[in-house]
């Protein structure tokens, strides 16, 4: 929690406000059982109905007092709590729109989803509590005992036996079954794990007739599930019967004490009754604060999940360099060159990209082929610098990648993933993610040669349909034509494809290429592909084996001479295609 | 959709409130007697503790009464009548938290068994329901019902049973002893109460539509988030950042209104009960102290009287939070109910029994068929596969490619016409004996959490490892087996990750064949396998096909002109059927262009 304290900073004044509120409240709510002990021992012994009623009307200005002065806590704590939650929220948004791939890779992201949402959700919550209950119960607590201890030096030794048993009962309860919550986490997601499992592959149960199977599995683990939540219940059930006991066992013992000082005459009546209710409002306050400390661990954890993030050291900067770069007789040249380049992902142990150079010319198009895992989606990750090279070059128009401003290099490339991501909004805005002032002309031009225009024009709102999360409402087919439009709108120097035609059947997969063919002239293009049909006429193939290039060349030449790129033609294309195909 | 909620939801809201709750019981009451025990127990622990400070107020009039005698010298404190009493005390709180206790024990045991059995219902209902459903109804839905939503009923069912019952036995039981006491105190005392009770509702009632909000903007802002860190390389190389920083920022603002103001109104529900509590309080001191002068009650009254006052306020907000939480469950409960309401695939009965030495020919006799009746897809298909043959399905994405493997496994049934193995029409067997006849490899390689050889023997269960062994050889799949760490017991990750792609498409093609099925249909896998496992995937399926009739959904066109039969399917009909040979020469066919669009130059 400490981690995240600057951000409490901006509203120290409040939480000072809190803490006064907090103070009158607690003083309002104990000089109650003083008042009420006032009009037994005063008036009632002396029969002082007026004196009564004068006290009396104190007792309720206090009380509205209080009041008052709870609600404004209330009202103080919400506005903390939700504004330093905003704040979080915003900032750890921001910071990881800085984040480049490795540090996304870092925490993975689920994982910064969850630190965004549900951890400070976490906080929120118990931040809420802990202003208006954790200030709150020491404060009452204190003054009570201070009140008892005036009221009588003796009798409150007593209360200070009977705090730490509370403190035993509460704390021994809470670690037996602590543990068992863990235990419970693991064996509900097992549930969960098995009741998706259910949904998900429910053609292969239904085909293999596993249902009775799959019933029993799934009985074994709610059987399960079920017998350890009672367990817990049980050891949880015991908290309030073991609390109230503790309570009223302190109050019978003040009870007979109490009468053994009044019959000293060391106390009055009254006294007795209202010391019964401090110590009733000690034990109190002491339970509800043992409540929310509970809930601490889980939001200290959350706390230390996002300050985790907060402090994360970018690891892609822009680098402002003193020197400045003379490219004016540069900027004709399009070209992307790889000069030597390693690259290692964080931890792993071997090189993921060894010695790679090639150099692919405006208007030429270089693909580039292998199995998983060979190699080829990091290089395309590496040109637009989402990652950092290990060693050597990468240059893009005569320049070194890093002497370009992020901004400035991105602005260059144009680039279809491999899973077509859209985002939510209309498909106008998403074709404008290229160029933010695309014309009319410009948008229905991409999406002719991406042939999305059909589609589109089928949908009942055309440009401006509604993109779902995750493009839900298109076709993975749809969504990859989408993608393409997207990343032609922007007019960039280097285009990169990768595995952006696997959605695309073999017709419209053709259609697309011949039309981009025409738009990529002045361009450099590079092509990831599976399938060896879809990138035979490239200018060039690069294949990858194990981050190592092990072929270069056309088609022709990488037939006779690539083993590795005939193995896989040969497990794609019948012999007629292999040899001719035309 | 429309037509169902119709359908099931009578007119009157509250009529469907009480009808869920109706139905919650239901789960209860088979557990009847339990539930009376607890019952009762908790009414016995409430009686005790209201009994509470009656006594203690006793006590205390008792020491009263001593100092006034010593006051004026005529006696002094009972101290072996306050020693009786305050042990009967002690015997009333331990009986009292004793029931408690006892109740709350079988209360955990009869909701969590009430919960078992919903659990149970629910995935014997997901075994029952039809495919269409599951077709029709988005699979994230479906799942948060079986697990979000049984969660909040699981939580919220303990809390609503244990917590309710008390609370309105000890209102009834305070009031009972506060009469007891005096009627005029209890006059005033009583009036603090539905002041209290009525500024709650009112609370909770304009809280809603900020905590509405709260959890509206919280879905949108997970929804943002979900969408922009996953897309993150999108965002990056398109410099959409700003963008997205700014989307974010202007739902985040709207979360923060909603949620001060939503948490704001829930925290002066507190204060506002404890204020009215505090002014009963001070009334109750007021005219307790004018009583006891006039002698009409003990100075000990006071005191029980305003542990009653303070007693019962509890109960109250605990009542108003119950009914805030029995509406949260109920909306779950509802929910959960809608799916074990839907409609099953019919059960069969009488059917045919089918031998063990079928062959395998396949005729499709007549086969109309559509998703949605008015729409036919196929009509009047009929084809006649001998035993053996086989016949690839090709087509563009989306052709409607597995309704042919729909209707041949029944997952959906034929409008008209029917499907006959060996003569038999297939809407005479079982489902059950139906699928037991064919071997299945989808392209998505569905693997569940648990040792490959039980992954295997899923085709078989009950197959012995020397059959699992065997079949992972004749498959290609038992070298790479072998070489993981734990070989055959070795487990699947949830994900099924620690097994490349390739090699869990050999895991299901090993689990297709274990059985020694008469009639194969094969998915080819498009997916990204690496390219010497393919190698190994294309010789495996080319085995097993081996005189087995075979139904390949095909992609690449190259692996399929051996077909006995190809379907050219297009818009989910079957457009053209034959040989390769013939398909390729009828110059207007489908096929023609769909075969050679993937050999022309760019």
């Amino acid at each position: 929690m400490f981690k995240i304290a600057k951000f409490f900073k901006k509203y120290s004044f409040l939480i000072i406000l809190i803490l006064l509120f907090t103070l009158v409240q607690a003083f309002s709510d104990l000089t109650l059982p003083t008042l009420m002990s006032n009009i037994i021992d005063v008036g009632i012994i002396d029969s002082d109905v007026g004196y009564i009623i004068q006290t009396g009307i104190f007792m309720l200005m206090f009380s509205l007092l209080s009041g008052i002065m709870s609600i404004s806590v209330g009202f103080v704590s919400a506005k903390v709590s939700a504004g330093v939650c905003k704040n979080l929220r915003s900032s750890i948004f921001d910071k990881i729109q800085g984040f480049s791939l490795s540090d996304i890779d870092k925490f993975g992201a689920t994982s910064l989803i969850t630190r965004t949402t549900n951890d400070i959700t976490q906080i929120q919550n118990f931040l809420i509590m802990f202003l208006r209950i954790v200030i709150m119960s020491p404060i009452m607590s204190v003054g009570g005992l201070i009140m008892a201890y005036n009221v009588n030096k003796s009798l409150s030794s007593i209360v200070l036996i009977a705090i730490p048993i509370l403190a035993a009962v509460v704390i021994t309860i809470s670690f037996a079954a602590m543990p068992i919550y863990k235990v419970i986490q693991s064996k509900l997601d097992g549930l969960n794990l098995i009741a998706r499992e259910n949904l998900t592959g429910l053609r292969v149960i239904k085909a293999f007739r596993t249902t009775d199977y799959e019933k029993e599995r799934f009985d074994k683990s709610n059987k399960n599930l079920s017998d350890i939540t009672v367990k817990v219940q049980k050891i949880m059930g015991l908290m309030g019967p073991g609390i109230m006991l503790t309570l009223n066992i302190t109050i019978i013992t003040i009870m007979w004490f109490g009468a053994k000082k009044v019959s000293l005459n060391e106390m009055a009546i009254g006294e007795v009754i209202a010391f019964t209710q401090y110590v009733m409002q000690i034990m109190i306050s002491m339970m509800m604060m043992s409540f929310i400390l509970v809930m601490y661990p889980k939001a200290s954890v959350s706390a230390e999940r996002v300050a985790e993030v907060l402090n994360k050291e970018f690891s892609i900067k822009d680098e402002i360099k003193d020197k400045i770069i003379d490219n004016t007789d540069l900027n004709n040249q399009i070209f992307v060159e790889f000069k030597d380049v390693c690259f290692k992902y964080q931890k792993a142990e071997e090189m993921a990209l060894s010695n790679i150079s090639f150099r692919v010319e405006k208007g030429k198009t270089l693909s580039i082929i292998g199995s998983t895992g060979s190699g080829k989606s990091t290089i395309v990750n590496l040109i637009p610098r989402m990652y950092d090279i290990s060693s050597g070059e990468i240059i893009i128009n005569g320049k070194n990648i890093k002497d370009y401003s992020q901004l400035e290099l991105r602005s260059k490339i144009g680039l279809v993933p491999q899973k077509a991501t859209l985002f939510t909004g209309t498909i106008e805005e998403n074709l404008k993610f290229g160029k933010k002032d695309a014309t009319e002309e410009e948008i229905i031009k991409a999406c002719e040669i991406s042939s999305s225009l059909n589609f589109i024009e089928k949908k009942p709102d055309k440009f401006n349909e509604n993109v779902a999360q995750g493009g839900k409402n298109f076709s993975g087919g749809q969504k990859q034509r989408l993608a393409i439009a997207r990343a032609i709108i922007k007019d960039a120097d280097v285009y990169i494809f990768d595995d952006s035609f696997s959605a695309l059947d073999y017709k419209t997969d053709k259609q697309v290429r011949k039309k981009l063919k025409n738009i990529t002239q002045d361009s450099v293009v590079i092509v990831v592909a599976q399938r060896i049909m879809s990138i035979k006429d490239s200018d060039n193939i690069l294949v990858l084996d194990k981050g190592k290039i092990v072929g270069y060349g056309t088609h022709k030449d990488l037939i006779k001479n690539c083993d590795i790129y005939k193995e896989i033609a040969e497990s794609q294309l019948s012999k007629e295609e292999l040899e001719g195909g035309k | 959709m429309e037509n169902k909620n119709i359908k099931s939801n009578p007119p009157k809201s509250s009529n469907k409130f009480s009808i869920t709750i109706k139905r919650i019981y239901k789960y209860l009451s088979k557990y009847k007697i339990s539930l009376m025990v607890a019952i009762i127990a908790s009414i016995i622990s409430t009686i005790f503790v209201v009994l509470g400070p009656m006594i203690l107020g006793s006590v205390t009039n008792i020491i009263a009464d001593g100092s006034v005698n010593i006051i004026k010298g005529t006696g002094v404190i009972d101290f072996k009548k306050i020693g009786y009493m305050l042990i009967l005390l002690l015997c009333v709180y331990i009986i009292a938290q004793v029931f408690s206790y006892l109740q709350i024990y079988i209360m955990s045991n009869i909701s969590q068994k009430a919960i078992y059995n919903l659990r149970k219902d629910i995935i014997i209902k997901i075994n029952n329901l039809p495919l269409k459903f599951f077709d029709t109804n988005s699979q994230g839905d479906i799942l948060s019902k079986i697990t979000s939503d049984i969660e909040n009923i699981n939580t919220s069912l303990q809390q609503i049973l244990t917590q309710f019952i008390t609370s309105l036995v000890t209102i009834i039981g305070i009031i009972a002893m506060m009469f007891l006491i005096n009627f005029w105190m209890t006059i005033v005392a009583l009036l603090t109460v539905p002041l209290s009770f009525l500024f709650s509702m009112i609370v909770i009632k304009k809280s809603q539509k900020f905590y509405k909000g709260q959890q509206e903007y919280l879905g949108k802002i997970n929804g943002l988030v979900e969408e922009v860190y996953s897309g993150h390389n999108i965002i990056k190389t398109f410099n959409q950042e700003k963008r997205s920083i700014k989307k974010f920022e202007d739902l985040n603002d709207r979360l923060y209104k909603n949620s001060w103001t939503s948490q704001f109104a829930t925290s002066i529900m507190m204060p506002v009960i404890t204020l009215a509590s505090n002014i009963g309080y001070v009334l109750i001191s007021i005219l307790g102290g004018y009583l006891v002068v006039q002698g009409v009650i003990g100075v000990g009254r006071i005191q029980s009287f305003i542990q009653y006052i303070k007693n019962f306020m509890m109960p109250i907000s605990q009542i108003a939070q119950v009914m805030n939480v029995l509406q949260s469950t109920v909306a779950s409960a509802d929910r959960v109910f809608g799916l074990l309401d839907e409609e099953e695939e019919i059960k069969e009965k009488n059917s045919l029994i089918i031998k063990d030495d079928i062959k395998g020919d396949v005729t499709f006799d007549n086969i109309t068929f559509g998703y949605n009746k008015q729409n036919p897809l196929i009509n009047n298909c009929n084809l006649e596969i001998k035993q053996g043959q086989k016949i690839a399905i090709v087509g563009p994405t989306g052709a409607g490619k597995t309704t042919l493997i729909n209707l041949l496994m029944r997952f959906y049934d034929a409008d008209k016409g029917c499907i006959k193995i060996d003569g038999i029409n297939i809407y005479n067997i079982t489902r059950e004996d139906l699928r037991s006849l064919y071997g299945m490899v989808l392209q998505d390689t569905w693997l569940f959490k648990g040792s490959i050889k039980d992954n295997i023997a899923y085709g078989k269960l009950g197959a012995t490892d020397e059959e699992i062994i065997k079949t992972s050889k004749m498959v290609y799949a038992d070298q790479f087996i072998r070489t993981l760490p734990d070989g055959y017991d070795m487990v699947l990750n949830e994900e099924a990750s620690n097994v490349s792609a390739g090699q869990k498409q050999l895991l299901t093609i090993a689990r297709a064949v274990i059985s020694n099925p008469k009639i194969l249909i094969l998915d080819e896998a498009t997916s990204s396998v690496d390219t010497r496992t393919e190698v190994l995937i294309q010789k495996a399926m080319n085995k097993i096909m081996k005189n087995r009739t075979t139904f390949v959904i095909a992609h690449r066109l190259s692996t399929i002109k051996d077909a006995d039969i190809i379907m050219v399917m297009k818009d989910g009909d079957i457009i053209e059927h034959g040989k390769h040979d013939d398909l390729i020469l009828n110059e207007e066919g489908f096929y023609k262009t769909l075969y050679y669009s993937q050999f022309e130059n760019n």
